[in-house]
C-alpha cells in the first residue's frame, strides 16, 4: 500500500496473506460496485455528473451521498439536503475517535485517514485484534473503497445521463430500495425496529405540513431524543451497509438473529482504550 | 450554483465531523450518549428517507408504483442478496409495475 512501512519490499507476498488486507480487498469490491447506482440515481435526481463527482470525492460518505441526492430529488432544498446529509455524517466523527484511538495517525496521514474514515474501514479495522492487522485493514478498505467507488460513481453517473425518463427505468424504485438497503443491516434486534419505524410514521406525518426535505430532519430530531432520552446500546446503528465479517460470523453461528451479529468484536476499542 | 454551494458546504461539514474525531480528546467522544445518538439518529434518517422516497410526492403522500419497489427490495433483502441485487430488484419492480399500468 506505500503507506504502510511494515508493508514495504519483501513482505508484498505475505501481505496478501493478511486477512485484514483480503478482508479490506473484498469490502472494496463489494462497497465499490454500488457506487455505480449512486451515480446513475444522482444524475437522474437532477445533480450534474461534476456535483456527483464532487459528492464521492470530497464527501466519501455512501449514506450521505445518498441522502442528499434523495432530498434532491423530492424537492427539497438545498439547505435540507445539506442538513440531512450533515446529520447522517455524525457517525464518522464515532469512528474517527476509535480509529484514532486504534491507529494514532500522525502529520499527514490524519488527515487522510479522516477522510477514509467510513463505515466499512472502520468495521475492517475495529474487527482485527492485532495492531498491525488493524493498521493494515483501515488503509486497505479506506483507500480501496475510496478509488473503487469513485470510479464506478463516474460510470453510473455517465450510464445514468444517457438513460432518459429515470421513471421509465424504475430508477426512483432504485432510490427506495437503496435507502432500505442501507437501513436493513442496522435493524438487528427489536429496538433498532422501533425507531425506524416510529422515525418512519414522524416522517409520514410531517409530509403534507412542511417542505419538502423537512420531514427527513423531523425525524431526525424524533432519533436524537429517542437516543438522549433511553438506555441501550450504545453502538446501536452503528454497523456498516456491507459487514466485511458476515461469512466469519455466519460460520460461528448458523442463524443471524441475536444482539450481536455485526461485525464488532464485544469490547469495543474505542471504549477501553 | 445555489446547488453547489450546499453541495460543497456539506463536503465541508462531513469532513469535519470525520476530522473531529481525530482532534478531540476522546474523552468528549468516548460519552455513550453521543454514541448513541448518532446511532439512533443514523437509523432515524434511513427510515425517513426510504418513506419519503416511496411515498412522498411534494407535499402529498402517492401510493404508485415505488412501493412495489420497497416491497422487492425487502424481499431482497430477507434473501440476503447483495446491495446492487437489492438496488435492481427495486428499480424493476417499479419499471415492471409501471409497464403494467399501475403507475
Amino acid at each position: 500500500m506505500g503507506l504502510d512501512p511494515d508493508a514495504a519490499g519483501p513482505a508484498a507476498v505475505k501481505i496478501l496473506q493478511s486477512p485484514a488486507v483480503r478482508i479490506g480487498l473484498s469490502i472494496s469490491i463489494a462497497t465499490g460496485l454500488y457506487g455505480v447506482s449512486f451515480g446513475a440515481l444522482s444524475v437522474t435526481s437532477g445533480l450534474d455528473f461534476w456535483q456527483t463527482m464532487a459528492l464521492s470525492l470530497l464527501l466519501f460518505s455512501g449514506g450521505s451521498q445518498f441522502a442528499f441526492i434523495g432530498v434532491v430529488a423530492g424537492g427539497g432544498s438545498g439547505v435540507a439536503a445539506m442538513s440531512a446529509a450533515t446529520l447522517l455524517g455524525m457517525r464518522n466523527g464515532i469512528y474517527g475517535m476509535q480509529i484514532n484511538a486504534l491507529l494514532q495517525p500522525r502529520g499527514w496521514r490524519r488527515f487522510a485517514a479522516a477522510q477514509l474514515t467510513i463505515d466499512e474501514s472502520t468495521a475492517t479495522s475495529t474487527g482485527q485484534t492485532d495492531p498491525a492487522e488493524q493498521k493494515r485493514g483501515f488503509w486497505t478498505a479506506g483507500i480501496g473503497v475510496f478509488v473503487l467507488w469513485n470510479l464506478f460513481t463516474a460510470l453510473g453517473a455517465l450510464a445514468g445521463g444517457a438513460l432518459g425518463d429515470p421513471k421509465q427505468w424504475g430508477l426512483d424504485g432504485a432510490a427506495v430500495a437503496a435507502f432500505l438497503g442501507l437501513l436493513w443491516p442496522r435493524l438487528k434486534g427489536r429496538e433498532p425496529v422501533a425507531i425506524a419505524v416510529v422515525c418512519a410514521l414522524a416522517t409520514v406525518l410531517a409530509v403534507p405540513f412542511v417542505p419538502p426535505g423537512v420531514p427527513i430532519l423531523v425525524a431526525a430530531v424524533v432519533a436524537a431524543g429517542i437516543g438522549w432520552f433511553s438506555h441501550g446500546r450504545s453502538d446501536e446503528g452503528l454497523e456498516p451497509d456491507v459487514d466485511p465479517y458476515a461469512e466469519h460470523h455466519t460460520h460461528h453461528h448458523s442463524g443471524h438473529s441475536g444482539e450481536h451479529s455485526g461485525g464488532r468484536p464485544e469490547d469495543r476499542p474505542g471504549e477501553n482504550a | 450554483m445555489n446547488l453547489w454551494m450546499w453541495l460543497i458546504l456539506s463536503c465541508l461539514l462531513a469532513y469535519a465531523w470525520k476530522l473531529l474525531g481525530y482532534l478531540v480528546p476522546a474523552s468528549l467522544l468516548r460519552n455513550p450518549r453521543m454514541s448513541r445518538i448518532a446511532g439512533t439518529m443514523t437509523i432515524g434518517l434511513l427510515a425517513s428517507l426510504t418513506v419519503v422516497n416511496a411515498v412522498a410526492s411534494g407535499q402529498s403522500l402517492a401510493l404508485d408504483a415505488r412501493l412495489g419497489a420497497l416491497a422487492a427490495a425487502a424481499v431482497a433483502l430477507w434473501f440476503r442478496a447483495p446491495f446492487l441485487v437489492v438496488v435492481i430488484a427495486g428499480a424493476a419492480a417499479a419499471a415492471g409495475l409501471r409497464l403494467l399500468g399501475w403507475d
